[in-house]
């Protein structure tokens, strides 16, 4: 205290401490009529609205709904041109995929921590789990046993082939080309997927018990069929979707600000934009915390009088002593008795 | 039955060890006037206080909700109606939660309440809403259905760009399971438990211009000799005044 | 789905979601529902007079 009476009295950060009248408040009754009356309120909403729970999505839904989207899909994973192939840090290290902002490029620095090969991992090592099939076999050791320049060859002209594929009922039709071995591979991913062989193949890794999704997340997060979904659910990032709930449930109202500086230059078009939001969003938070400490901002609320609304009583009182006795100012109060 | 007898102080010679240091730490910092006060200043009138109480009883909802869920295990709710009917109460305990979390901070900051020495208790206000927002955010990605599917795949571009991807896996279902229901809560109960011991220690913000009701407005500053039955109020407690004074 | 289980919802929030578009922000109707509700519920609770409790103050 004494060290504080040296400095200037600032109304933003200093007070005069109270030595007034005082008056009965009971606490833990107040603590305990608001958890009743939570408990109302959320019992009443929990009633009437629920909670929503769409279905997830597995391989074998979207391969059903949409094979021709699945197999465009998996040819990306085979030749490594898919989202998650060429994402860089922590699944990989393709260069220059990392964000940054000039030379901070913090997932570069940490390196791949969760590596992911997605031919070998989503569509090779999957179809070398199914028993019996010599054919599908055949087809993994041919490509397999190719040069690269060959591999490219094929998975070129299978994403071409593909591009013009059709779904016949469920089953994939991809007009003919000189794709080789691919052509088997996709098509029995693509059945292996439909059957749900490839969800077990991709969520088990080779385990009895596992809690980690990482690798069928991230397959199906590279198709169209998930993000079509959430599109039209309005939880698209460029939808403000973060804060948004499926249905008419209200979501994550919170994340406002968030959500909003994706929808702003430069980061609505830019390729860190995550690492530019992240970092507007760790300087504001601090900023936040730090707020005391702040000029002017400190001050904004003195300056928009709220707080007379919310201690009227207090200023009115405030008033009718200084009417009473308008010397008092610097007076010393007068115990009752 | 009863408890035995408190044995008395100990000597001299013990009081510097480290659990009298501690024991007298605490009483000074929280007598129990001032952890469980039974009166507050008579500048408290307004709904705009009871913000902070909804919060955190909100939160005792959450806590509580989420413990029935985690009684009967993760897929229990998407199985079972009284499961459904307790994921529900979770949903909607959090929204109120929050609600009335940002509303307290709104109210903190039109009153500047960090004002005389509690610029600690807004900051730790602050963090507990942001911890808040990371449990929250575990908690859509512990759902197991089509809601956690996007959001985690959409969430691990922002976490990746950080590099926080490296050891945090937004996509690994048992680590933010374990995040969300281990971690984080203990992490949201400590700081807002920090939160309310420093808003007892501390006490209520006082207005702006106190007028005389105040410590150093007419008097020498300590507040001695200016109103009947105050103590001096270097912490800036609420004063537990027995008779006030004439307005 | 949900609405089949015995503690299903009284008013299904399930169906297609409403959403609305002011040039840039674009918001689902329940969101804004929530953050008009936490609007009206401050201006009350600065406008509603607080009850004095029991005691006297002076």
């Amino acid at each position: 205290m004494s060290a504080m009476r040296k400095r200037r009295f600032n109304p933003d950060r200093d007070v005069k401490e109270w030595s007034g009248p005082s008056i009965p408040y009971d606490i833990l009754k107040e603590a305990f009529v608001a958890l009743v009356a939570v408990g109302c309120l959320v019992l009443l909403l929990a009633v009437v609205f629920s909670s929503p729970d769409e279905h997830a999505v597995t391989l074998k839904t979207w391969s059903t709904a949409d094979p021709v989207d699945f197999a465009q899909t998996a040819i990306t994973q085979l030749d490594g041109t898919s989202p998650v192939a060429t994402y860089g840090p922590p699944y990989n290290s393709t260069p220059g995929a990392a964000q940054h902002i000039g030379f901070f490029e913090p997932a570069q620095w940490l390196g791949t921590h969760q590596a992911v090969d997605t031919a070998k991992d989503f569509v090779l090592g999957p179809l070398q789990t199914l028993p019996g099939d010599a054919a599908v076999h055949q087809a993994v050791s041919e490509y397999e046993a190719a040069s690269s320049a060959q591999r490219q060859a094929w998975t070129s002209a299978y994403e071409k082939a593909v591009a013009d594929a059709k779904d016949v009922n469920g089953t994939l039709q991809v007009p003919p080309g000189p794709y080789g071995p691919v052509g088997t591979i996709i098509a029995r991913l693509t059945s292996m997927a439909q059957s749900g062989a490839l969800d077990g193949a991709l969520s088990g890794q080779g385990q009895f018990y596992n809690t980690n999704y990482t690798k069928p997340l991230l397959f199906i997060a590279s198709g169209n069929y998930l993000a079509d979904l959430a599109g039209h659910q309005h939880l698209q990032g460029d939808q403000w979707g973060m804060m948004n709930e499926t249905g008419n449930y209200p979501g994550q109202a919170w994340l406002w600000l968030y959500t909003m500086w994706y929808q702003v230059a430069p980061m609505n078009s830019s390729s860190n934009a995550d690492l530019e939001v992240w970092g507007i969003m760790m300087v504001l938070t601090l900023v936040l915390i730090f707020l005391p400490f702040i000029p002017i901002l400190r001050s904004v609320p003195r300056w928009s009088r709220v707080y007379r609304l919310i201690w009227r009583d207090h200023y009115r009182r405030l008033a009718q002593s200084r009417v009473a006795r308008p010397q008092s100012v610097s007076a010393t109060v007068e115990p009752t008795s | 039955m009863t408890a035995p007898p408190v044995p008395r102080h100990g000597r001299a010679s013990e009081s510097a060890q480290w659990t009298a240091r501690a024991r007298r730490a605490a009483e000074s910092a929280f007598p129990p006037e001032r952890l469980l006060p039974d009166r507050q200043p008579a500048y408290l009138g307004s709904w705009v206080y009871v913000f902070g109480v909804i919060s955190v009883v909100s939160l005792v909802w959450v806590i509580t909700t989420g413990c029935v869920l985690a009684l009967f295990g993760p897929t229990w709710w998407h199985t079972s109606s009284v499961g459904l009917f307790f994921n529900s109460m979770h949903l909607w305990s959090v929204e109120v939660f929050f609600f009335f979390m940002v509303l307290h901070l709104w109210g903190k900051f039109f009153m500047a309440a960090w004002r005389g020495k509690r610029r600690l208790t807004w900051a730790t206000g602050v963090i507990s809403f942001v911890v808040s927002i990371a449990a929250a955010f575990t908690g859509y990605l512990s759902q197991q259905n089509f809601d956690s599917q996007w959001i985690s795949t959409q969430a691990k571009d922002g976490i990746n760009a950080t590099g926080a991807g490296a050891f945090w896996n937004v996509l690994n279902f048992g680590q933010m399971l374990m995040w969300h229901i281990v971690l984080l809560p203990i992490g949201v109960a400590a700081i807002v438990g920090l939160h309310i011991l420093l808003v007892r220690r501390r006490g209520i913000v006082p207005p702006f211009e106190v007028g005389d009701h105040a410590d150093g407005a007419g008097g020498d500053g300590d507040g001695s000799g200016d109103v009947v039955g105050t103590t001096t109020l270097e912490v800036g407690t609420a004063p537990t005044v027995e008779r006030g004074v004439s307005a | 789905m949900m609405h089949s289980l015995l503690l299903g919802s009284l008013i299904d929030l399930g169906g297609t979601g409403h959403y609305i578009h002011w040039g840039f922000i674009q918001l689902s109707v329940a969101n804004l529902v929530v953050i008009i509700a936490m609007i009206v519920v401050f201006a009350l609770a600065i406008i509603i007079p607080f009850p004095r409790h029991g005691g006297k103050d002076k």
